[in-house]
């Protein structure tokens, strides 16, 4: 059913704009999203001055000394802090990445603040990302094995094991999904970047046996092929992966594929 | 799922309950481990966790996991048992460090076949690396490469993969649930656990045979720590308030290698792949404190030294008050391979390119080896009325939060990985002995919430004057200022009652935000309600113990005095009263098997 008017809640209006620290020497300028599911209202963008001399460099550790300081209504998800938990992930400046790592100075002027894009908002920066990791759960992520196991470790040479380079560290931050548009028009069926590279993680995996099994899986107009060589995935990723790369050559495999 | 309605505080809280054999409370690499054991034990098992289980703190672990493989030179899991006793100072319990050692290989194999990553040698088996601490020959041989390592994402790669075996076992998982308490029945058992649904705010109540709790540490006690913000040891704030002892809480580790300022981890492995720390003169001042094994001296040796360089004048920087980490002379390509991670969080966190520079580093809290007092099953003990150990029946912990003790006072860098597979699975075969699949459970106690929403509803309608943020500040500051890396009789003094007034000042807690949908402050305040009371636990029992062992350094008693403290410590807690009772039981002075005979205590030089 094509739809007129946009969903609700989906006008954002102008929120409060909190007061400038005292005596602050050097300020830093936020707008940030906020989203209360409680109070019924739209969402609004409130503005809130942080006091660089008193907070660290990045921009995780100035939405944490909002919280602490201005507004600990303020709700964000965060862990690690050190860019491996994948839990900050947020739009900022204009493109997904996570919070611990992205620098204050990286970007000029004021720092605009939004959840991850095209994901139901649970409150103000947290998305929910049920759907997400249903995604990549369905491409059963584990070693699959015919051959009985050995006694001790299956052997794989250094070659074979640095071909998981640039695979195995996601972090599943969603950066990179929820940054493709062909994601966002098909989330209910394409499974997106980061389950994709996932999927040709376990693929090139010297020690699996169930390439023509999670082939079959991949193989559908919709779970691989909306991908459209956008390449924003590769662009987003936090982590200097390439997920475009890996589905490519996921689809390479399909081209070569004997049956 | 049953449906009944709690009234707290004159307002009614709806109550969701479950059922289950098993309730596994947190998603870290022991209880995800236990959680696969348990499913393929054929329990109806739920694993309860607030965050998303590949953003538990495992998910950090660089280094590598121990285990006596032998991949790289002759290894013996005796050798490592040697070593872990001695890393502990005598003060770990040598029939848990048997059962860890012997069992380490097996289960570094298990996650090879379930698909983990691991660094490879020429000849295609998992590569090991030389950590802290770890030698050949019962100390008498040159370091051991015993650590397994895929490059220096080791816990990543774990956590990942056994999120994948638990997806594959069709584990019930309740992500982003937060655990608030423990459901202790009249004769003591544990039946259950009392939680509440971030994304809605509603309150479920887990009805168990078996509880539990892998909940990790609580390093965010203090000021500068290497854990994440959701290190909150949330199952040792529950097992106090349930009127169960901690143990040997004032063991606190401290990595010497966080970066100066943001306290973010280097691994111990950038010095096992032949990094090494220099002073202000550019002296490699290790081989003056461990003249053998020098910068792979044990954590807690390496932190003293830094710390006695600083304090003597000798630190770098403009302040003098860090030590450089050295890796430029170090071969690109095997950095590249090797320590990929930490060569990233140089540069973003410390703006060091570490082909050419050294990394500003700074001993930083890391890991804690006290906890909740456990058996080498798992099994939750405590101490008799006759002195002896009893079983908390319907309660298990590991990992982090549990101290079994294999680490005693100090823990042996790549041992805490190992610790959470070897007895996350210990913890899966002794449920499956346990507990019979769908056994009927008794019917919870009338008042089984009450216990939990009343902490609830207290702190979500709190109006007092400080913010939660400005409580936990306090204590942060008092538990590093009072009790780091050197202690004495007089700074943990001032430091109890400082830190005893923070406790004092959680009556006047104030929290903002009353929704109940992802209400962070709400649970933010909960965890710093689990963080105090281990704070306090750690500081009255650091001014308690009147020796050094291991992370325990006392400058007014610097020796190690076994005739008097080789005993753990038992600390409790009464929260209303706001007092520690503090106890002992006995190192257990037997190994598990007559396989290996008891280590003597000697003294402990590198």
């Amino acid at each position: 059913m094509v739809e007129f008017t946009l969903p609700k809640n989906s006008r954002v209006t102008t929120g409060k704009t909190w007061p400038k620290p005292v005596g602050a020497k050097t300020v830093t300028e936020f707008r940030i999203y906020r989203w209360d599911p409680d109070d019924g209202r739209n969402p609004r963008i409130d503005t809130y001055f942080v006091d660089r001399d008193d907070c660290g460099p990045m921009v995780l550790d100035a939405i944490i000394w909002i919280k602490n300081k201005i507004d600990p209504t303020l709700t964000f998800r965060r862990s690690c802090r050190e860019g491996i938990c994948g839990s900050c992930s947020m739009n900022i400046d204009g493109t997904n990445t996570l919070a611990c790592t992205k620098g204050m100075d990286e970007i000029g002027g004021v720092i605009k603040i939004y959840p991850l894009p095209h994901m139901p908002v649970v409150k103000d920066l947290v998305p929910d990302l049920t759907r997400f990791y249903t995604h990549h759960a369905s491409i059963e992520p584990w070693l699959k094995t015919v051959t009985p196991a050995p006694e001790k470790e299956w052997r794989q040479t250094p070659e074979d094991r640095s071909k998981l380079d640039g695979l195995y560290e996601c972090i599943l931050c969603a950066c990179c999904s929820t940054s493709c548009p062909s994601y966002w028009w098909n989330t209910e069926r394409y499974l997106g970047p980061a389950a994709l590279l996932q999927a040709y993680r376990w693929l090139i995996d010297s020690r699996d046996e169930a390439t023509g099994e999670r082939l079959d899986y991949i193989e559908d107009t919709f779970r691989l092929y909306r991908c459209h060589t956008i390449l924003n995935c590769s662009k987003a990723c936090p982590k200097g992966l390439n997920p475009a790369k890996a589905i490519s050559e996921i689809k390479n495999m399909m081209i070569h594929r004997v049956f | 799922m049953a449906s009944n309605v709690a009234s707290i505080g004159g307002r009614a809280y709806p109550i969701t309950d479950h059922t289950f054999d098993v309730v596994i409370v947190g998603a870290g690499g022991a209880g995800l481990r236990a959680t696969v054991g348990c499913s393929q034990a054929g329990l109806r098992t739920a694993c309860i966790t607030k965050v998303f289980p590949t953003r538990s703190h495992t998910v950090a672990a660089q280094g590598g996991v121990a285990a006596s493989l032998g991949n790289m030179g002759a290894d013996n899991w005796k050798w490592h048992m040697y070593d872990t006793v001695k890393g502990s100072d005598w003060l770990g319990d040598q029939d848990a460090i048997e059962y860890l050692c012997r069992n380490a290989p097996a289960a570094v194999y298990e996650l090879e076949h379930w698909g983990v990553p691991f660094s490879r040698t020429d000849d295609g088996r998992i590569y090991q690396r030389p950590f802290g601490g770890m030698t050949t020959d019962f100390g008498r041989g040159p370091p051991a490469q015993r650590t397994c390592a895929a490059a220096d994402r080791t816990g990543h790669a774990m956590l990942h993969t056994l999120y994948g075996q638990a997806v594959k076992n069709s584990t019930e998982f309740f992500i982003e649930y937060f655990a608030i308490d423990l459901i202790m029945n009249s004769e003591g058992r544990c039946v259950g656990v009392v939680c509440i649904k971030m994304d809605d705010g509603t309150i479920h109540r887990f009805r168990s045979a078996l509880t539990i709790l892998a909940t990790g540490g609580y390093g965010r006690a203090y000021f500068s720590a290497t854990s994440a913000h959701t290190c909150t040891g949330d199952g040792g704030g529950m097992v106090l308030r349930a009127g169960l002892p901690l143990q040997d809480m004032e063991f606190v580790q401290f990595h010497p290698t966080g970066i100066y300022g943001a306290g973010c981890l280097i691994t111990e492995g950038a010095r096992g792949e032949g990094g090494y720390l220099t002073n202000s003169n550019g002296e490699r001042f290790m081989e003056r404190y461990a003249p053998s094994v020098k910068d792979l001296a044990p954590r807690d040796m390496v932190s003293r030294a830094m710390t006695m360089e600083i304090r003597e004048g000798r630190g770098v920087g403009k302040n003098k008050d860090h030590i450089f980490l050295h890796l430029e002379h170090l071969e690109p390509k095997m950095l590249h391979e090797r320590l990929p991670g930490i060569s990233e969080s140089a540069k973003i966190f410390a703006g060091v390119d570490v082909t050419k520079d050294p990394i500003p580093v700074l001993p930083t809290v890391h890991y804690n080896m006290g906890g909740i007092q456990t058996n080498y099953h798992g099994e939750v003990v405590t101490k008799a009325a006759d002195g002896s150990d009893a079983v908390v029946p319907g309660l298990m912990a590991l990992g982090e939060a549990a101290c079994v003790s294999v680490h005693g006072a100090n823990r042996l860098g790549s041992n805490s990985l190992i610790d959470l597979v070897v007895f996350g699975r210990a913890a899966g075969l002794r449920a499956a002995e346990l507990v019979k699949p769908g056994e009927k459970q008794a019917e919870l106690p009338a008042d089984s919430a009450n216990l939990a929403l009343s902490r609830l509803d207290r702190y979500r309608y709190a109006k007092g004057g400080a913010s939660t943020a400005q409580l936990r500040l306090n204590m942060q500051k008092v538990m590093q200022n009072h009790c780091a890396v050197y202690r004495t009789g007089p700074t943990l003094a001032e430091g109890s009652r400082l830190i005893h007034e923070v406790w004092a000042s959680r009556d006047d807690v104030a929290v903002t935000d009353r929704s109940l949908i992802w209400n962070s402050d709400l649970i933010e305040t909960l965890e710093f309600d689990n963080l105090i009371v281990q704070a306090v636990v750690t500081m009255d029992g650091a001014a308690n113990r009147t020796e050094s062992r291991g992370a325990h350094a006392r400058e007014d008693f610097s020796g190690r005095d076994d005739a008097k403290w080789m005993k753990h410590t038992l600390a409790s807690v009464d929260d209303q009263k706001r007092t520690v009772a503090i106890d002992y039981r006995p190192v257990h002075s037997y190994t598990m098997t007559t396989e290996v005979a008891y280590i003597e205590p000697k003294a402990r030089v590198y």
